[in-house]
């Protein structure tokens, strides 16, 4: 009982980045931009965390600097594709290369240096429930916020005329056009959103997953989140459960390990990746659910005529 | 230009005095003025390309004016944009729907309406207004759901909803059927009598003159003239529009009709995707040196129809199709124009030719491949698709500024006379072409219809699959019409008038259906 | 105050050959504004980067060596994207196409005669082709995102590598050092004495040759150009999506693994884990810089090995961190793309708002 308690502990903590970081695409995906420089600005956020809070001491310094890193990088993403019309997909490549490269130039100086954990919370009496208490009642700070980020996102894309826009943005931005609505400023937003998030999800790494720096420690987490949202049919209640079924079968490929069976270490850090492309596959290959609910305008590029 | 009346004291409710407008060198508009009476319904007549458009987004806040300035009930004002226009009780329903496929009719409205989100509200009101106003919606609906006529719907109820005072309508029945058309104008009289003026931008001169109190003609961005439909002619209104005769069709019936070159034999198409049309049972012969038409409203199959004949889709059976009696429904789209068709779609940029790419390079695109193909090795003959763009260019007069420009730096109409040219000039025994002249000014659109006649005269078989009655009647034979993917028997255009054609529409022609269980 | 687009009537021939020059020396400036900022002389550090390594046989040797790959990798790339087929999945292209090959040594190390050398780079095309063959499978099929699915396989390809390496394929002689045995004899691919030049590089070289002939002249060329901008009027002229989808996955997965092979074969000598400094990710931008044209990316693959090779420099001398060079990289495809904007668009400032303009 113990170990499955701290293998869940660790399966939550493994969802959480992912979790963050593909709502926050979501977003983005919805206003009809597809910003495939999640890990790029994910991985500045690690480092931008990391070393904030080694150089303060403090975890909510940290966190809030990933989150601006997250958000300068996807502000230099919007000035590309919303103001220069540049090709989204070039675009985000390029965030992601430069992402990769500069952290492993702002980090140098990090690696190897002791990080600063951000801790659980403890409730008197509640936390101390044996399984419940430390499964729902002794999480870090992030990993509620990421619940309620959840929810607070279906509610305003479903239930709020902000979130009829966006959408509305997403689904023809000649028609939101015409009827007035600024669809660059609403992208900015969007975008801005989606590097908030993915900034905060690399620092959730750097500061509460494993907290420590190491380059490239983003592993592709990015990628997946991207994976998810289609995964997820642009759903935020699908994504909270995407998010823990990549995270289990993560976690699950290291207790494997751990048992000592004979499988190859490698086969199994592969896992998450195959199951990626398995959950793709799936998803995609039901035309009719992608069709209904991939935003009609995703990726195209939008120039308001004057 | 006939002044409307010398009484100063009249309340002109919009008055667009002296409005100048350029795009570059272009000018749009050239000191137009319009007056609009509250409670008029006031036609805005002219061509494609003399201006219409671009003075009604004008009024609708959507451009902004070089010089001149707009007057509403008497006082000057600045639309800034549609919103501003929106305030004033200026409502505009596009020709190009502003509409939003995967949300409801009542997200769709909301987006338009200002004020606190509230749909169970708004979904009320839109049920009461629509039909209270003979347009009824369903404000849960989907719009990709929906038929084009009741997509229109959610773009007037949109308007109406705001009490405008100025309803501009911009070619309305275009997408309608005769009885929808029917129905829409009872909606406009029963606004003009309470007060609201329309302005109503139309081509179709019989509508105008039975609807419309007062109209605008524009030519080449001025007004040529003002006058009263009701007392003029369609024939007079046309030369104003013209500004000349117009080109008289030579319309020559065929006496006798051919071997059949085109057989539609029981084809069977499934939708392609939750948003498209399935063809039925469809039945169809073109015969050499016959031009038939498919008449019908968009949406219903049109563009099916076209790449289930063009191979761009292909079916089973192999015998479904069969062109100079060969069966080819199994067969890919150049296997097919190796059998002596040519194909023209509805969509110029971005089907029938590649924006990006200059005119020879466009050549390229449907003929390289056959015996006679520009790319007989693995090479392109570019030097010869070249020679090819300046023939073509200068048998079917097309205008291009220089002598290889790319696909999009044409004008509409010159980019269709090439499309046209580049098939034509191929000598097919089979052409279908899709929507021959729609967004084409007169004297390219009598060029190509003129060219599809000799083409049928010449000994080739002609479908032509359009939305443009008028069109219809001038240049067919025979007469079918699209309805939900069904086609009705093709019967000769002596005999069909418009009211038969507007029953096919609504589906008069449809299979009887067995009784079924589910009666219960 | 506001910058907004307006677009040409045309493509701008002038700007479609300016704007990959502009792109690098605005990548220069900042470079050197960067340098400054650290401390450096950004003069000083900007000749260490792109000109001392242009000053040496050896190390002009040493740019063709490290741009042999990204230019055999860079003509595949572009002709895929040119067809609007995001193949990311490069680099893990170029292991499967190095494990492939290495198959011959590792598995017939006494196959030794004039057939080996060329089977084993067979392999390695194959191999490249094989690995690229599941996400275009995947995309045809399902509909499956090629970006998604190429880039989750390269995470997959070198966690195989490396378990080969250090289980199945380990050289019993060798100390435990996770590597398969060295490649000897007729197995090698046979380098030049001082700076390790080659094959590669020819390859390479005929590669961009090659499929610049067929993109400019033939059909092939032509359907790729269609397909990637508009693919109904690809359609209407009878050119078919998952061919053109193949197609290029197949071309960019052999050359990728050709790519890999030479690396092993040849310079390296033997199948280890890392065998790439990320070369399958560099000439994403390769491609790009050398504007999709085949001919380009040599151009293009000869600045960016040039940009690895000063890095290296750059390090040695100054003490900076090799990594600046992937900032670089990244800066430099940056500006690449802004200034393709100019290609299609006039940039125009409106610096007083028009009357009535929309928020």
């Amino acid at each position: 009982m113990h170990a499955f308690v701290a293998i869940v502990l660790t399966i939550i903590t493994a969802s959480t980045p992912l979790l963050l970081a593909a709502l926050g695409e979501l977003v983005a995906e919805r206003s009809g931009v597809l910003n495939l420089g999640v890990e790029g600005m994910m991985v500045m956020g690690a480092v931008c965390g990391f070393g904030a809070a080694h150089l303060t001491g403090s975890v909510g310094v940290g966190i809030i600097v990933a989150i601006i890193a997250g958000v300068v990088m996807s502000l230099l993403f919007g000035l590309l594709t919303l103001t220069l019309v540049t090709n989204q997909v070039a675009t985000g490549l390029a965030l992601t290369l430069l992402g990769l490269g500069l952290s492993g130039v702002i980090g140098e100086s990090f690696v190897g240096q002791p990080g600063v954990k951000l801790a659980s919370i403890h409730i008197p009496g509640l936390s101390d429930i044996p399984v419940i208490g430390p499964l729902v009642f002794s999480q870090d700070v992030l990993v509620y916020f990421s619940l309620a980020l959840a929810a607070a996102v279906a509610w305003v894309l479903f239930a709020t005329r902000a979130g009829l826009i966006i959408r509305a943005v997403g689904d023809s931005h000649a028609s939101a056009h015409a009827l007035g609505y600024n669809v660059i400023a609403v992208r900015y937003l969007c975008v801005m959103f989606g590097g908030a998030c993915a900034g905060l999800a690399g620092g959730y790494l750097s500061l509460a997953y494993t907290p420590s720096w190491i380059e490239n420690m983003t592993a592709g987490r990015g990628w997946i989140a991207l994976a998810l949202v289609v995964f997820a049919s642009w759903r935020p209640a699908r994504v909270v459960i995407g998010a823990y079924l990549f995270g289990t079968v993560m976690i699950l490929g290291f207790y494997v390990q751990s048992l000592g069976l004979g499988i190859p270490s490698q086969f199994l850090s592969s896992l998450p990746y195959i199951v990626t492309v398995v959950a793709l596959v799936v998803i995609s290959g039901n035309r009719t659910l992608t069709r209904a609910n991939t935003p009609a305008a995703l990726a195209q590029p939008f120039v308001p005529d004057r | 230009m006939a002044a409307a009346t010398g009484d100063k004291a009249k309340a002109w409710l919009l008055e667009a005095s002296r409005i100048v407008k350029r795009f570059g060198g272009l000018v749009a508009n050239d000191e137009v003025t319009l007056r609009v009476a509250p409670g008029e319904i006031h036609a805005l007549l002219g061509e494609n390309g003399a201006g219409k458009s671009t003075l009604v987004k004008i009024i609708y806040g959507s451009l902004q004016p070089n010089a001149g300035e707009l007057i509403w009930k008497g006082e000057p004002v600045a639309i800034a944009n549609p919103a501003a226009a929106r305030d004033l009780g200026i409502g505009m329903v596009f020709q190009h729907f502003s509409l939003f496929e995967a949300l409801t009719v009542a997200e769709n409205i909301a987006l338009a309406l200002a004020g606190p989100y509230d749909l169970a509200a708004l979904s009320e009101r839109i049920s009461r207004v629509s039909g209270e106003y003979g347009l009824p919606l369903v404000p849960s609906a989907v719009v990709a759901d929906l038929s084009v006529g009741e997509r229109q719907r959610i773009e007037i109820v949109r308007c109406l909803l705001q009490e405008p005072r100025l309803l501009i309508m911009d070619e309305p029945t275009a997408v309608l059927t005769p009885q929808e058309a029917d129905q829409l104008f009872i909606t406009l009289k029963r606004l003009a009598g309470e007060g609201c003026a329309v302005l109503y931008i139309s081509h179709r001169l019989e509508e105008v003159k039975g609807l419309c109190h007062n109209a605008t003609i524009l030519r080449h961005g001025k007004v040529v003239a003002e006058v009263d439909p009701r007392k003029e002619t369609a024939n007079s209104l046309a030369r104003l529009m013209v500004g000349g005769d117009v080109h008289a069709i030579k319309p020559s019936h065929a006496d006798t009709a051919g071997s059949t070159l085109l057989c539609l034999n029981g084809l069977n198409l499934p939708a392609d995707g939750p948003f498209g049309v399935a063809l039925k049972d469809v039945h169809l012969n073109v015969h050499a040196g016959e031009v038939v038409a498919v008449a019908g409203v968009a949406g219903n199959g049109q563009g099916e129809l076209f790449v289930a004949l063009s191979g761009e889709r292909t079916a089973t059976p192999g015998d479904a199709i069969a062109m100079a009696g060969s069966p080819c429904a199994g067969l890919g789209i150049n296997a097919r124009r190796a059998l002596g068709a040519a194909f023209v779609p509805e969509e110029r940029l971005g089907h029938g030719a590649v924006p990006g790419f200059t005119l020879s390079q466009n050549v390229v695109l449907t003929r390289h491949s056959g015996k006679d193909g520009l790319a007989t090795g693995a090479f392109v003959d570019y030097a010869r698709a070249t020679r090819l763009t300046e023939e073509i260019s200068r048998k079917y007069d097309v205008r291009k500024g220089k002598p290889d420009p790319e696909a999009r730096a044409l004008s509409g109409g010159n980019l269709q006379k090439f499309v046209m040219g580049r098939e034509l000039d191929r000598e097919p025994k089979i052409l279908i072409v899709n929507q021959p002249t729609w967004g084409v000014d007169a004297g390219a659109a009598a060029l190509i219809r003129q060219a599809l006649i000799d083409l049928a005269r010449a000994g080739s078989a002609v479908l032509v699959i359009s939305q443009d009655l008028d069109e219809i009647f001038e240049i067919a034979d025979r007469i079918a019409v699209i309805s939900r993917g069904e086609l009705s028997d093709a019967e000769p255009a002596g005999a069909m008038t418009t009211e038969r054609i507007g029953l096919l529409m609504a589906g008069a022609h449809e299979k009887a259906r067995q009784p079924v269980a589910e009666a219960v | 105050m506001r910058l907004y687009l307006e677009k040409r009537p045309e493509h701008s021939g002038a700007m479609a050959i300016a704007s990959p020059f502009i792109a690098v020396a605005l990548t220069l400036v900042t470079g050197g504004i960067i340098f400054a900022l650290l401390g450096f002389n950004p003069f000083s550090a900007l000749y260490l980067y792109f000109i001392d390594p242009l000053t040496s046989l050896w190390s002009i040797e040493a740019l063709l060596v490290k741009a042999g790959p990204l230019i055999l990798i860079g003509v595949g790339l572009a002709v895929g994207y040119s067809a609007n087929v995001w193949n990311i999945g490069a680099e893990g292209q170029l292991v499967a196409g190095a494990v492939a090959g290495s198959m011959f040594p590792v598995l017939f190390p006494a196959w030794q005669d004039p057939t080996v050398l060329p089977a084993i780079l067979l392999m390695g095309i194959l191999g490249g082709m094989a690995w690229a063959s599941i996400p275009a499978f995947l995309k045809v099929r399902f509909g499956a995102s090629e970006i998604l699915s190429s880039l989750m396989l390269v995470y997959v390809a070198q966690l195989g590598l490396d378990w080969l390496v250090r289980g199945p394929w380990r050289d019993p002689k060798g100390f435990n050092f996770p590597k398969s045995v060295e490649f000897a004899g007729w197995q090698v691919l046979p380098v030049s004495p001082d700076g390790g030049v080659h094959l590669g590089i020819a390859f390479a070289l005929i590669a961009a040759i090659v499929l610049a002939v067929v993109m400019a002249f033939m059909l092939k060329g032509f359907e790729i150009r269609v397909m990637g901008t508009t693919p109904r009027a690809g359609a209407f002229s009878g050119f078919s999506r998952s061919r053109t989808v193949w197609f290029s996955f197949l071309l960019s997965g052999g050359l990728a693994g050709l790519a890999g092979i030479c690396e092993v074969a040849g310079p390296i000598g033997h199948l280890q884990p890392g065998i790439s400094p990320g070369y399958g990710f560099t000439a994403i931008i390769v491609a790009f810089l050398g504007r999709l044209n085949p001919l380009g990316v040599v151009v293009a693959g000869l600045m960016l090995a040039l940009s690895y090779l000063g890095g290296e420099g750059a390090q040695v001398a100054l003490g900076i961190s090799d990594k600046i060079a992937h900032v670089f990289q990244g800066i430099l495809l940056f500006y690449i793309l802004a200034c393709d904007t100019l290609i299609l668009y006039r940039i125009r400032l409106a610096i007083f708002g028009r009357a009535g303009a929309r928020q």
